[in-house]
């Protein structure tokens, strides 16, 4: 028995938070989030360390890893709020296509050439009048906080859970970008006039393998951004002085961190084995992910606010760029469904509403 | 990533269950004593079958298997699924037992392990002092040396099951001159020694518990110590590790969060089920997520146990402050699904479950304060964990 992360599992993690560390300082995050660049040489570097096709098998292009690979970079990214389209090209896209037997674009996928964005969010909960209808596979209407604005292509879902591949240069398709809080990632609005699509899947079941997954990476980036905030309110701590001693002496202050420290590290347990449960498809994997996902979305709340308060005024200025983890936390905790609506989901897999 | 025990492991899980099918009929009654002779010949059965003791040594009236961390996890899994009676538990035989196996001379081993295991020794915990309860290494009980004997002097209190126990082990200090930490001894004695008074203390759940216990000119042979003179605190630092951990298993804690969800479909408000409460389905569910994760960490804990990793530190550091408040959390949900029959009580004809609702939403706050206070664990976890500065520390008595 071994619970935990393996030599190899642990490596990978190194060396994706070392290629991180070197690349993707916050002063980059900084230059992507003011639109000065976008990810994509972020996303090249990625690649080449085999993250774009982390997932996908080495017969189509990819590393032929499984999602609990997936949850170790997924943590590393978070840690480093890193700006890349990775959870819908590299996770969503990926299993929707493998799940449905649609191998011919994995490839490029996998090589970092071909960044398939996801609009899944109105089969998750609709908002406001966004939806599509088809006629002769053509789309028509809107879907809203679509993942990646950068995208070559986007999986998008039908009225009925079915889901289609649309060419972002197809003719009939607007792509309008959506200022979010979280401007380490790029979200959009697909507006839709009888563009063409590409039927992928009527299986409602491809489309919940895709939203687990999504779901799961989601979860261990918050796990990441989380251990960031709280890695930086402890440092923070110990070298800030007030009344003639460091803050961090303070038992005001040591509890705010005992606490964040206590709910999150039992975090790290239920991220690896949802990821584990994903990959080896046990019976309670799906439960798990909407757990994971859940918690992970509350816990990460707890942190991102007791960080920022840990540093005080510092805390709440652009200068020390808290505010970016924050963000993110706060943009993950929303998308892919909130926890209330990922709670109900969890409910209803025990049959606990009728 | 490896969760499966392995096929050996599945045997013994077989034969595990082969012993709960042939003897479940065999276990004491609901509220049977712990002096009773069922409690009593029952515990002999899991002792003699390897159930209870599993790792004392023969020699010393246990099992004498080798340690075996996933054949113990097995038997408490198995156990716990058939909802079996576990045999007796208490201070005595969680903490005391490990204490003396590592520290103890070889004649104590042989005067109190097999007793203890047997449940003819109950035993009680003297730490806890008027003065001394976070601070406990302030106390002030004193011990002094009047040629083969020790001669106590001092007072105890909390002291649970002192009203019922044969013996205790006691926290005393024997160096009034030394640094605090380094004037205290670990002593043994029969609870019916002249000069000892047990005070039943009524605690909130309306049972007298834990008790006050005053010591008058109490005389206990010298060679009934554990460890050397002034290394009381060491030794007693060894059992509280053994006790932390298992105040608030998880498992425990989502099978009490199964029995909520029970309630919540068995109850209804206005006709209507209170699982059907979107409300508390979502308290329901926040709290399964929690217990969840701490499911996890546990296996995290014991897989670092059997693998020998050391990246655990901070897991194992939380488990008491997590696991005590959740389970508060927990009791509390039953509890409040229930609205007002959750406010029954004792001999209301309305009681559900025994009315072990508002019984463990009140013990486990005391759980919360006794072992160490949710405070001091976080002084823990953030020094120890964090590397965050020490709360000052004061070296002497009374200062
Ligand atoms: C159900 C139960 C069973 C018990 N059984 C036993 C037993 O068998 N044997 C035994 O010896 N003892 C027993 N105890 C005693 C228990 O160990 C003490 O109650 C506990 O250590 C707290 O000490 P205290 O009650 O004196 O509270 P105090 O130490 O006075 O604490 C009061 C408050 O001050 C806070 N506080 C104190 N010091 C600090 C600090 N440094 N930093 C921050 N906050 C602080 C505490 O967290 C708490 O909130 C039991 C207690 C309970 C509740």
């Amino acid at each position: 028995m071994e619970f935990g992360l393996s030599e190899e599992q642990t490596l990978l993690q190194d060396s994706v938070s070392r290629f991180l560390k070197d690349n993707v300082t916050l002063d980059a995050v900084r230059e992507v989030a003011a639109g000065d660049t976008s990810d994509a040489n972020i996303w090249r570097g990625l690649a080449d360390l085999g993250i774009a096709g982390l997932i996908i098998p080495e017969a189509q292009g990819g590393v032929g890893l499984g999602m609990l690979e997936a949850v170790v970079v997924s943590e590393a990214l978070g840690y480093h709020i890193a700006p890349s389209p990775f959870i819908s090209s590299a996770i969503v896209a990926p299993t929707v296509l493998l799940a449905a037997g649609h191998t011919d674009k994995l490839g490029d996928i996998a090589a970092g050439n071909l960044r398939v964005g996801v609009a899944f969010s109105e089969a998750i909960g609709a908002r406001l009048d966004a939806g599509v209808h088809i006629s002769d596979d053509a789309l028509t209407g809107k879907l809203l906080f679509a993942f990646d604005a950068h995208a070559d292509a986007y999986l998008v879902n039908g009225p009925n859970r079915e889901i289609f591949w649309v060419d972002a240069s197809t003719t009939g398709l607007t792509r309008r970008s959506l200022t979010t809080i979280d401007k380490t990632r790029t979200i959009c609005e697909l507006q839709f006039n009888k563009a063409n699509a590409v039927p992928i899947s009527e299986d409602a079941e491809v489309m919940q393998a895709g939203i687990d997954a999504g779901r799961m990476v989601q979860a261990a980036d918050s796990l990441g951004a989380a251990q960031a905030m709280l890695d930086q309110a402890v440092a923070y701590a110990m070298q800030r002085k007030q009344f003639n001693r460091v803050i961090a002496s303070f038992q005001a202050v040591k509890h705010l961190c005992a606490e964040m420290a206590s709910q999150l590290e039992p975090c790290r347990s239920l991220v690896w084995y949802g990821g584990h449960a994903l990959s080896e498809q046990t019976a309670d994997a799906r439960l798990t992910v909407c757990h994971a996902n859940a918690h992970l979305s509350e816990v990460a709340q707890f942190v991102a606010k007791t960080s920022t308060e840990v540093h005080g005024g510092m805390g709440f200025t652009d200068l020390v760029g808290l505010h970016y983890w924050f963000k993110r936390i706060g943009a993950n905790r929303q998308l892919l469904g909130s926890p209330e609506a990922v709670r109900e989901e969890a409910a209803r897999l025990q049959n606990l509403i009728d | 990533m490896d969760l499966s025990y392995g096929p050996t492991f599945d045997a013994f899980r077989e034969e595990v269950r082969t012993f709960i099918a042939t003897h479940k009929d065999q276990q004491p009654k609901h509220g049977a004593g712990p002096k009773s002779e069922e409690a009593r010949s029952w515990q002999a059965t899991l002792i003699k079958n390897g159930y209870h003791s599993r790792t004392i040594p023969k020699a010393y009236g246990g099992f004498g298997a080798e340690p075996d961390i996933i054949k113990s996890r097995i038997i408490a899994e198995e156990f716990s699924a058939a909802q079996m009676n576990t045999g007796f538990s208490g201070q005595g035989i969680s903490m005391l037992t490990p204490v003396l196996l590592e520290m103890g001379t070889e004649s104590q081993k042989q005067q109190f392990i097999e007793k203890t295991i047997h449940g003819d020794i109950i035993w009680c915990q003297g730490y806890s002092e008027p003065g001394a309860g976070s601070d406990l290494a302030s106390l002030t009980t004193k011990a002094e040396l009047d040629g083969d004997e020790w001669v106590i002097n001092g007072q105890k209190i909390w002291t649970s099951t002192a009203h019922i126990s044969d013996w205790i082990f006691c926290l005393v200090r024997t160096e009034p001159e030394a640094p605090k930490h380094q004037g205290i001894s670990f002593l043994l004695f029969k609870m019916d020694t002249p000069g000892i008074e047990v005070r039943p203390l009524v605690d909130m759940t309306g049972s007298a518990n834990f008790n006050e216990v005053f010591f008058t000119d109490v005389r206990v042979p010298k060679d009934q110590i554990v460890g050397q003179r002034g290394q009381g605190w060491q030794v007693a630092n060894a059992i509280l590790g053994h006790e932390r951990g298992s105040l608030a298993p998880p498992d425990a804690a989502m099978t009490r969060l199964n029995g909520v969800i029970r309630l919540m479909r068995e109850e209804t408000v206005a006709g209507e089920r209170v699982i059907d409460n979107p409300i508390f389905r979502d308290r329901l569910l926040k709290l399964q997520g929690r217990v969840l994760a701490m499911q996890y960490n546990d296996m995290r804990l014991l897989s670092a146990k059997i693998n020998k990793q050391t990246d655990t530190q901070l897991a194992g550091m939380v488990v008491k402050l997590i696991g005590t408040e959740l389970r508060h959390e927990i009791e509390c949900l039953g509890i409040d699904v229930m609205g007002e029959i959750g406010i029954s009580y004792e001999d209301n004809p309305y009681l559900r479950g025994n009315g072990s609702w508002q019984y463990q939403y009140m013990y486990f706050l005391g759980l919360i304060i006794g072992g160490g206070t949710s405070q001091i664990q976080k002084n823990i976890i953030s020094e120890r964990g964090l590397g965050m500065p020490k709360e000052p520390k004061i070296a002497t008595v009374g200062a």
